[in-house]
């Protein structure tokens, strides 16, 4: 496999997405995205940092076309909206059909575009293969661990090809083994095929190994609040994990986040 | 699964008091209820013969059996008479529940004008409707039909109403950024998804299925125009034939259980690959 030293998306990078003025506004009088300005830019591994109720879950899913702004707008390649097609997205649950074998739920989204099970063999065997789940093919769901079932979702949401993945704390319920299992996967994978991929989370330490840009954002009302550019090179493996580049980096994003959450103008300040 | 030999194991106490409680629970399940059933019906036996009770007002246990035997052509018949109404007006209530539930889906407001109606139906006592479907409807096999199907649809159209709504929202949402149709949601997502709730709603209709039958033909019995069990059961209760009538009791009583126990297997059959209610039975 072929792997560069170099960050994958320098600044150059042509935009992807660029958000402008977006904010959204709950019919409930809730104000959960506030003025948001931010340039997505072809290639990034950009994280939506921020403590519970920022807005960064209402961003991904305005990104996704699953809601519309109140006001501002979302400016794909400078003009029109991409094609749903190519956007891929992957829950904060697995979210795997119960009753369909990990090949079913894998083959869904080609299915769904009129793709029969013999056309699509190649692509869902070879996207399983990618998350390291050749021989699962037969298996259902419930027979799977949580970091499995995470992996068919991956492999679900990839298997269009997408330009876009878009994941909302998908990882956020695994635990601390499996979870740098699959930020290793994730990265492998995202070098392999240079898509863009949009990740919210709040873990600071899980933003700072996976991304090139950490984008923290402020609550109450959600906003942009600072963004890092996180510099070392990829690939990164279990050796950066640990080395006091990667400890200096995640303090700075600390810094920011405990920044952040101070900013919150509300009479709660612990992030609940 | 792995079998674990417990001879090979040096249980502890708890454990092995726990093990043993298991298998007492496994032999207890099918074990008590058939050994009460047996003590009940020696018991029953013997209250007739110590109370010297007439064999017209309580036969024995034998009695009853050995007229099983002999008026099984009679009795057979009769039972296959009200087996096909049962059988159709539960097919018939699968296809109407199911479609109901497919319109409803379709859109909240149908659900919300239509619903009621059903509710409606239900609550109405199906001898008190027979009346007027004795008045409009002339065929017999229609007549009886209608009745228990009345009965017995609706549990199969509330079920799958509730289990065609319940679909977890991220999995909407993904068949929504998939571009899927209308259609396409339905087939892969809502109905797959409403199986659990279908098929507890199925367990219920069969029995309620039978229930209608068997109350469509007493009602329609007493003006002489039906031929299934309930009709034998009244004759019988005219002619104060009591071994008759517990004969045809307890094959209704069996033909329910029967019901019951293969709609409860289709149910595990369809269900134990993905779902968890399917999976107690394992443990």
């Amino acid at each position: 496999m072929m792997r560069e030293q170099v960050a994958q998306a320098p600044t150059a990078a042509p935009a992807l997405l660029s958000l402008r003025g977006v904010g959204k506004v709950f019919s409930n009088g809730v104000t959960a995205l506030s003025d948001v300005d931010l340039t997505i830019r072809e290639g990034d591994f950009l994280s939506l940092l921020g403590p519970s109720g920022c807005g960064k879950s209402t961003a991904l899913r305005l990104i996704a076309g699953l809601s519309t702004p109140t006001s501002g707008v979302l400016d794909w390649r400078g003009g029109g909206s991409l094609d749903r097609a190519n956007i891929g997205f992957v829950f904060q649950e697995p979210t795997l059909l119960p009753w369909a074998s990990v090949f079913d739920n894998v083959w869904l989204p080609l299915r769904l575009k009129g793709i029969s099970r013999a056309r699509a063999a190649p692509a869902v065997k070879e996207m399983l293969a990618r998350v390291h789940l050749t021989g699962f093919e037969d298996a259902v769901p419930r027979e799977l661990s949580g970091g499995m079932k995470m992996r068919v979702s991956i492999a679900r949401a990839m298997v269009t090809k997408p330009r876009v993945l878009l994941m909302d704390e998908p990882f956020a319920a695994l635990d601390e083994i499996t979870r740098f299992k699959l930020n290793n996967d994730l990265l492998e994978l995202w070098q392999d095929e240079r898509f863009t991929v949009v990740f919210v989370t709040h873990s600071v330490f899980e933003s700072v190994f996976l991304s090139n840009r950490v984008v923290v954002m402020a609550a109450r009302p959600g906003r942009v609040f600072d963004e890092l550019a996180i510099e070392a090179a990829y690939p990164r493996d279990e050796a950066f994990r640990t080395s006091p580049d990667y400890a200096a980096l995640c303090r700075q994003a600390s810094d920011v986040l405990v920044n952040a959450i101070n900013s919150t103008t509300g009479p709660h300040h612990d992030g609940h | 699964m792995t079998v674990i030999d417990e001879r090979a194991l040096k249980l502890d106490p708890e454990e092995a008091r726990r093990v043993r409680q298991e298998r007492f629970e496994r032999i207890g399940r099918w074990g008590l209820p058939l050994a009460i059933m047996i003590l009940a019906i020696v018991l029953w036996d013997r209250i007739c013969v110590w109370n010297a009770i007439p064999q017209y007002i309580l036969p024995r246990p034998g009695v009853v059996l050995w007229t099983l035997y002999n008026d099984a052509g009679l009795l057979f018949s009769a039972l296959l008479v009200t087996l096909r109404i049962t059988f159709l007006s539960l097919a018939l209530a699968v296809i109407g529940g199911v479609g109901l539930a497919v319109l409803f889906a379709q859109s909240k407001w149908v659900e919300m004008s239509f619903f009621p109606f059903a509710i409606v139906l239900q609550v109405t006592p199906i001898v008190a409707i027979f009346p007027l479907i004795n008045i409009y409807v002339n065929n017999q096999t229609t007549k009886l039909l209608l009745c228990a199907w009345i009965v017995a649809f609706f549990p199969i159209l509330s079920n799958t109403t509730l289990g065609l709504n319940s679909v977890d929202r991220n999995l909407r949402d993904l068949f929504k950024l998939n571009g899927a149709t209308r259609w396409q949601q339905l087939r892969y997502l809502r109905l797959p998804a409403a199986m659990p709730y279908f098929l507890g709603g199925l367990k219920i209709a069969g029995g309620l299925s039978l229930i209608g039958a068997v109350v469509a033909e007493f009602v329609a019995g007493t003006t002489g125009q039906s031929s299934g069990l309930a009709s034998r059961i009244i004759e019988a209760g005219y002619r104060l034939n009591a071994p008759r009538l517990f004969a045809a009791l307890f094959l209704i009583s069996l033909t329910g259980i029967l019901i019951f126990l293969v709609l409860s297997l289709i149910s595990h059959l369809i269900l134990r690959r993905w779902h968890e209610s399917a999976l107690k039975q394992e443990r």
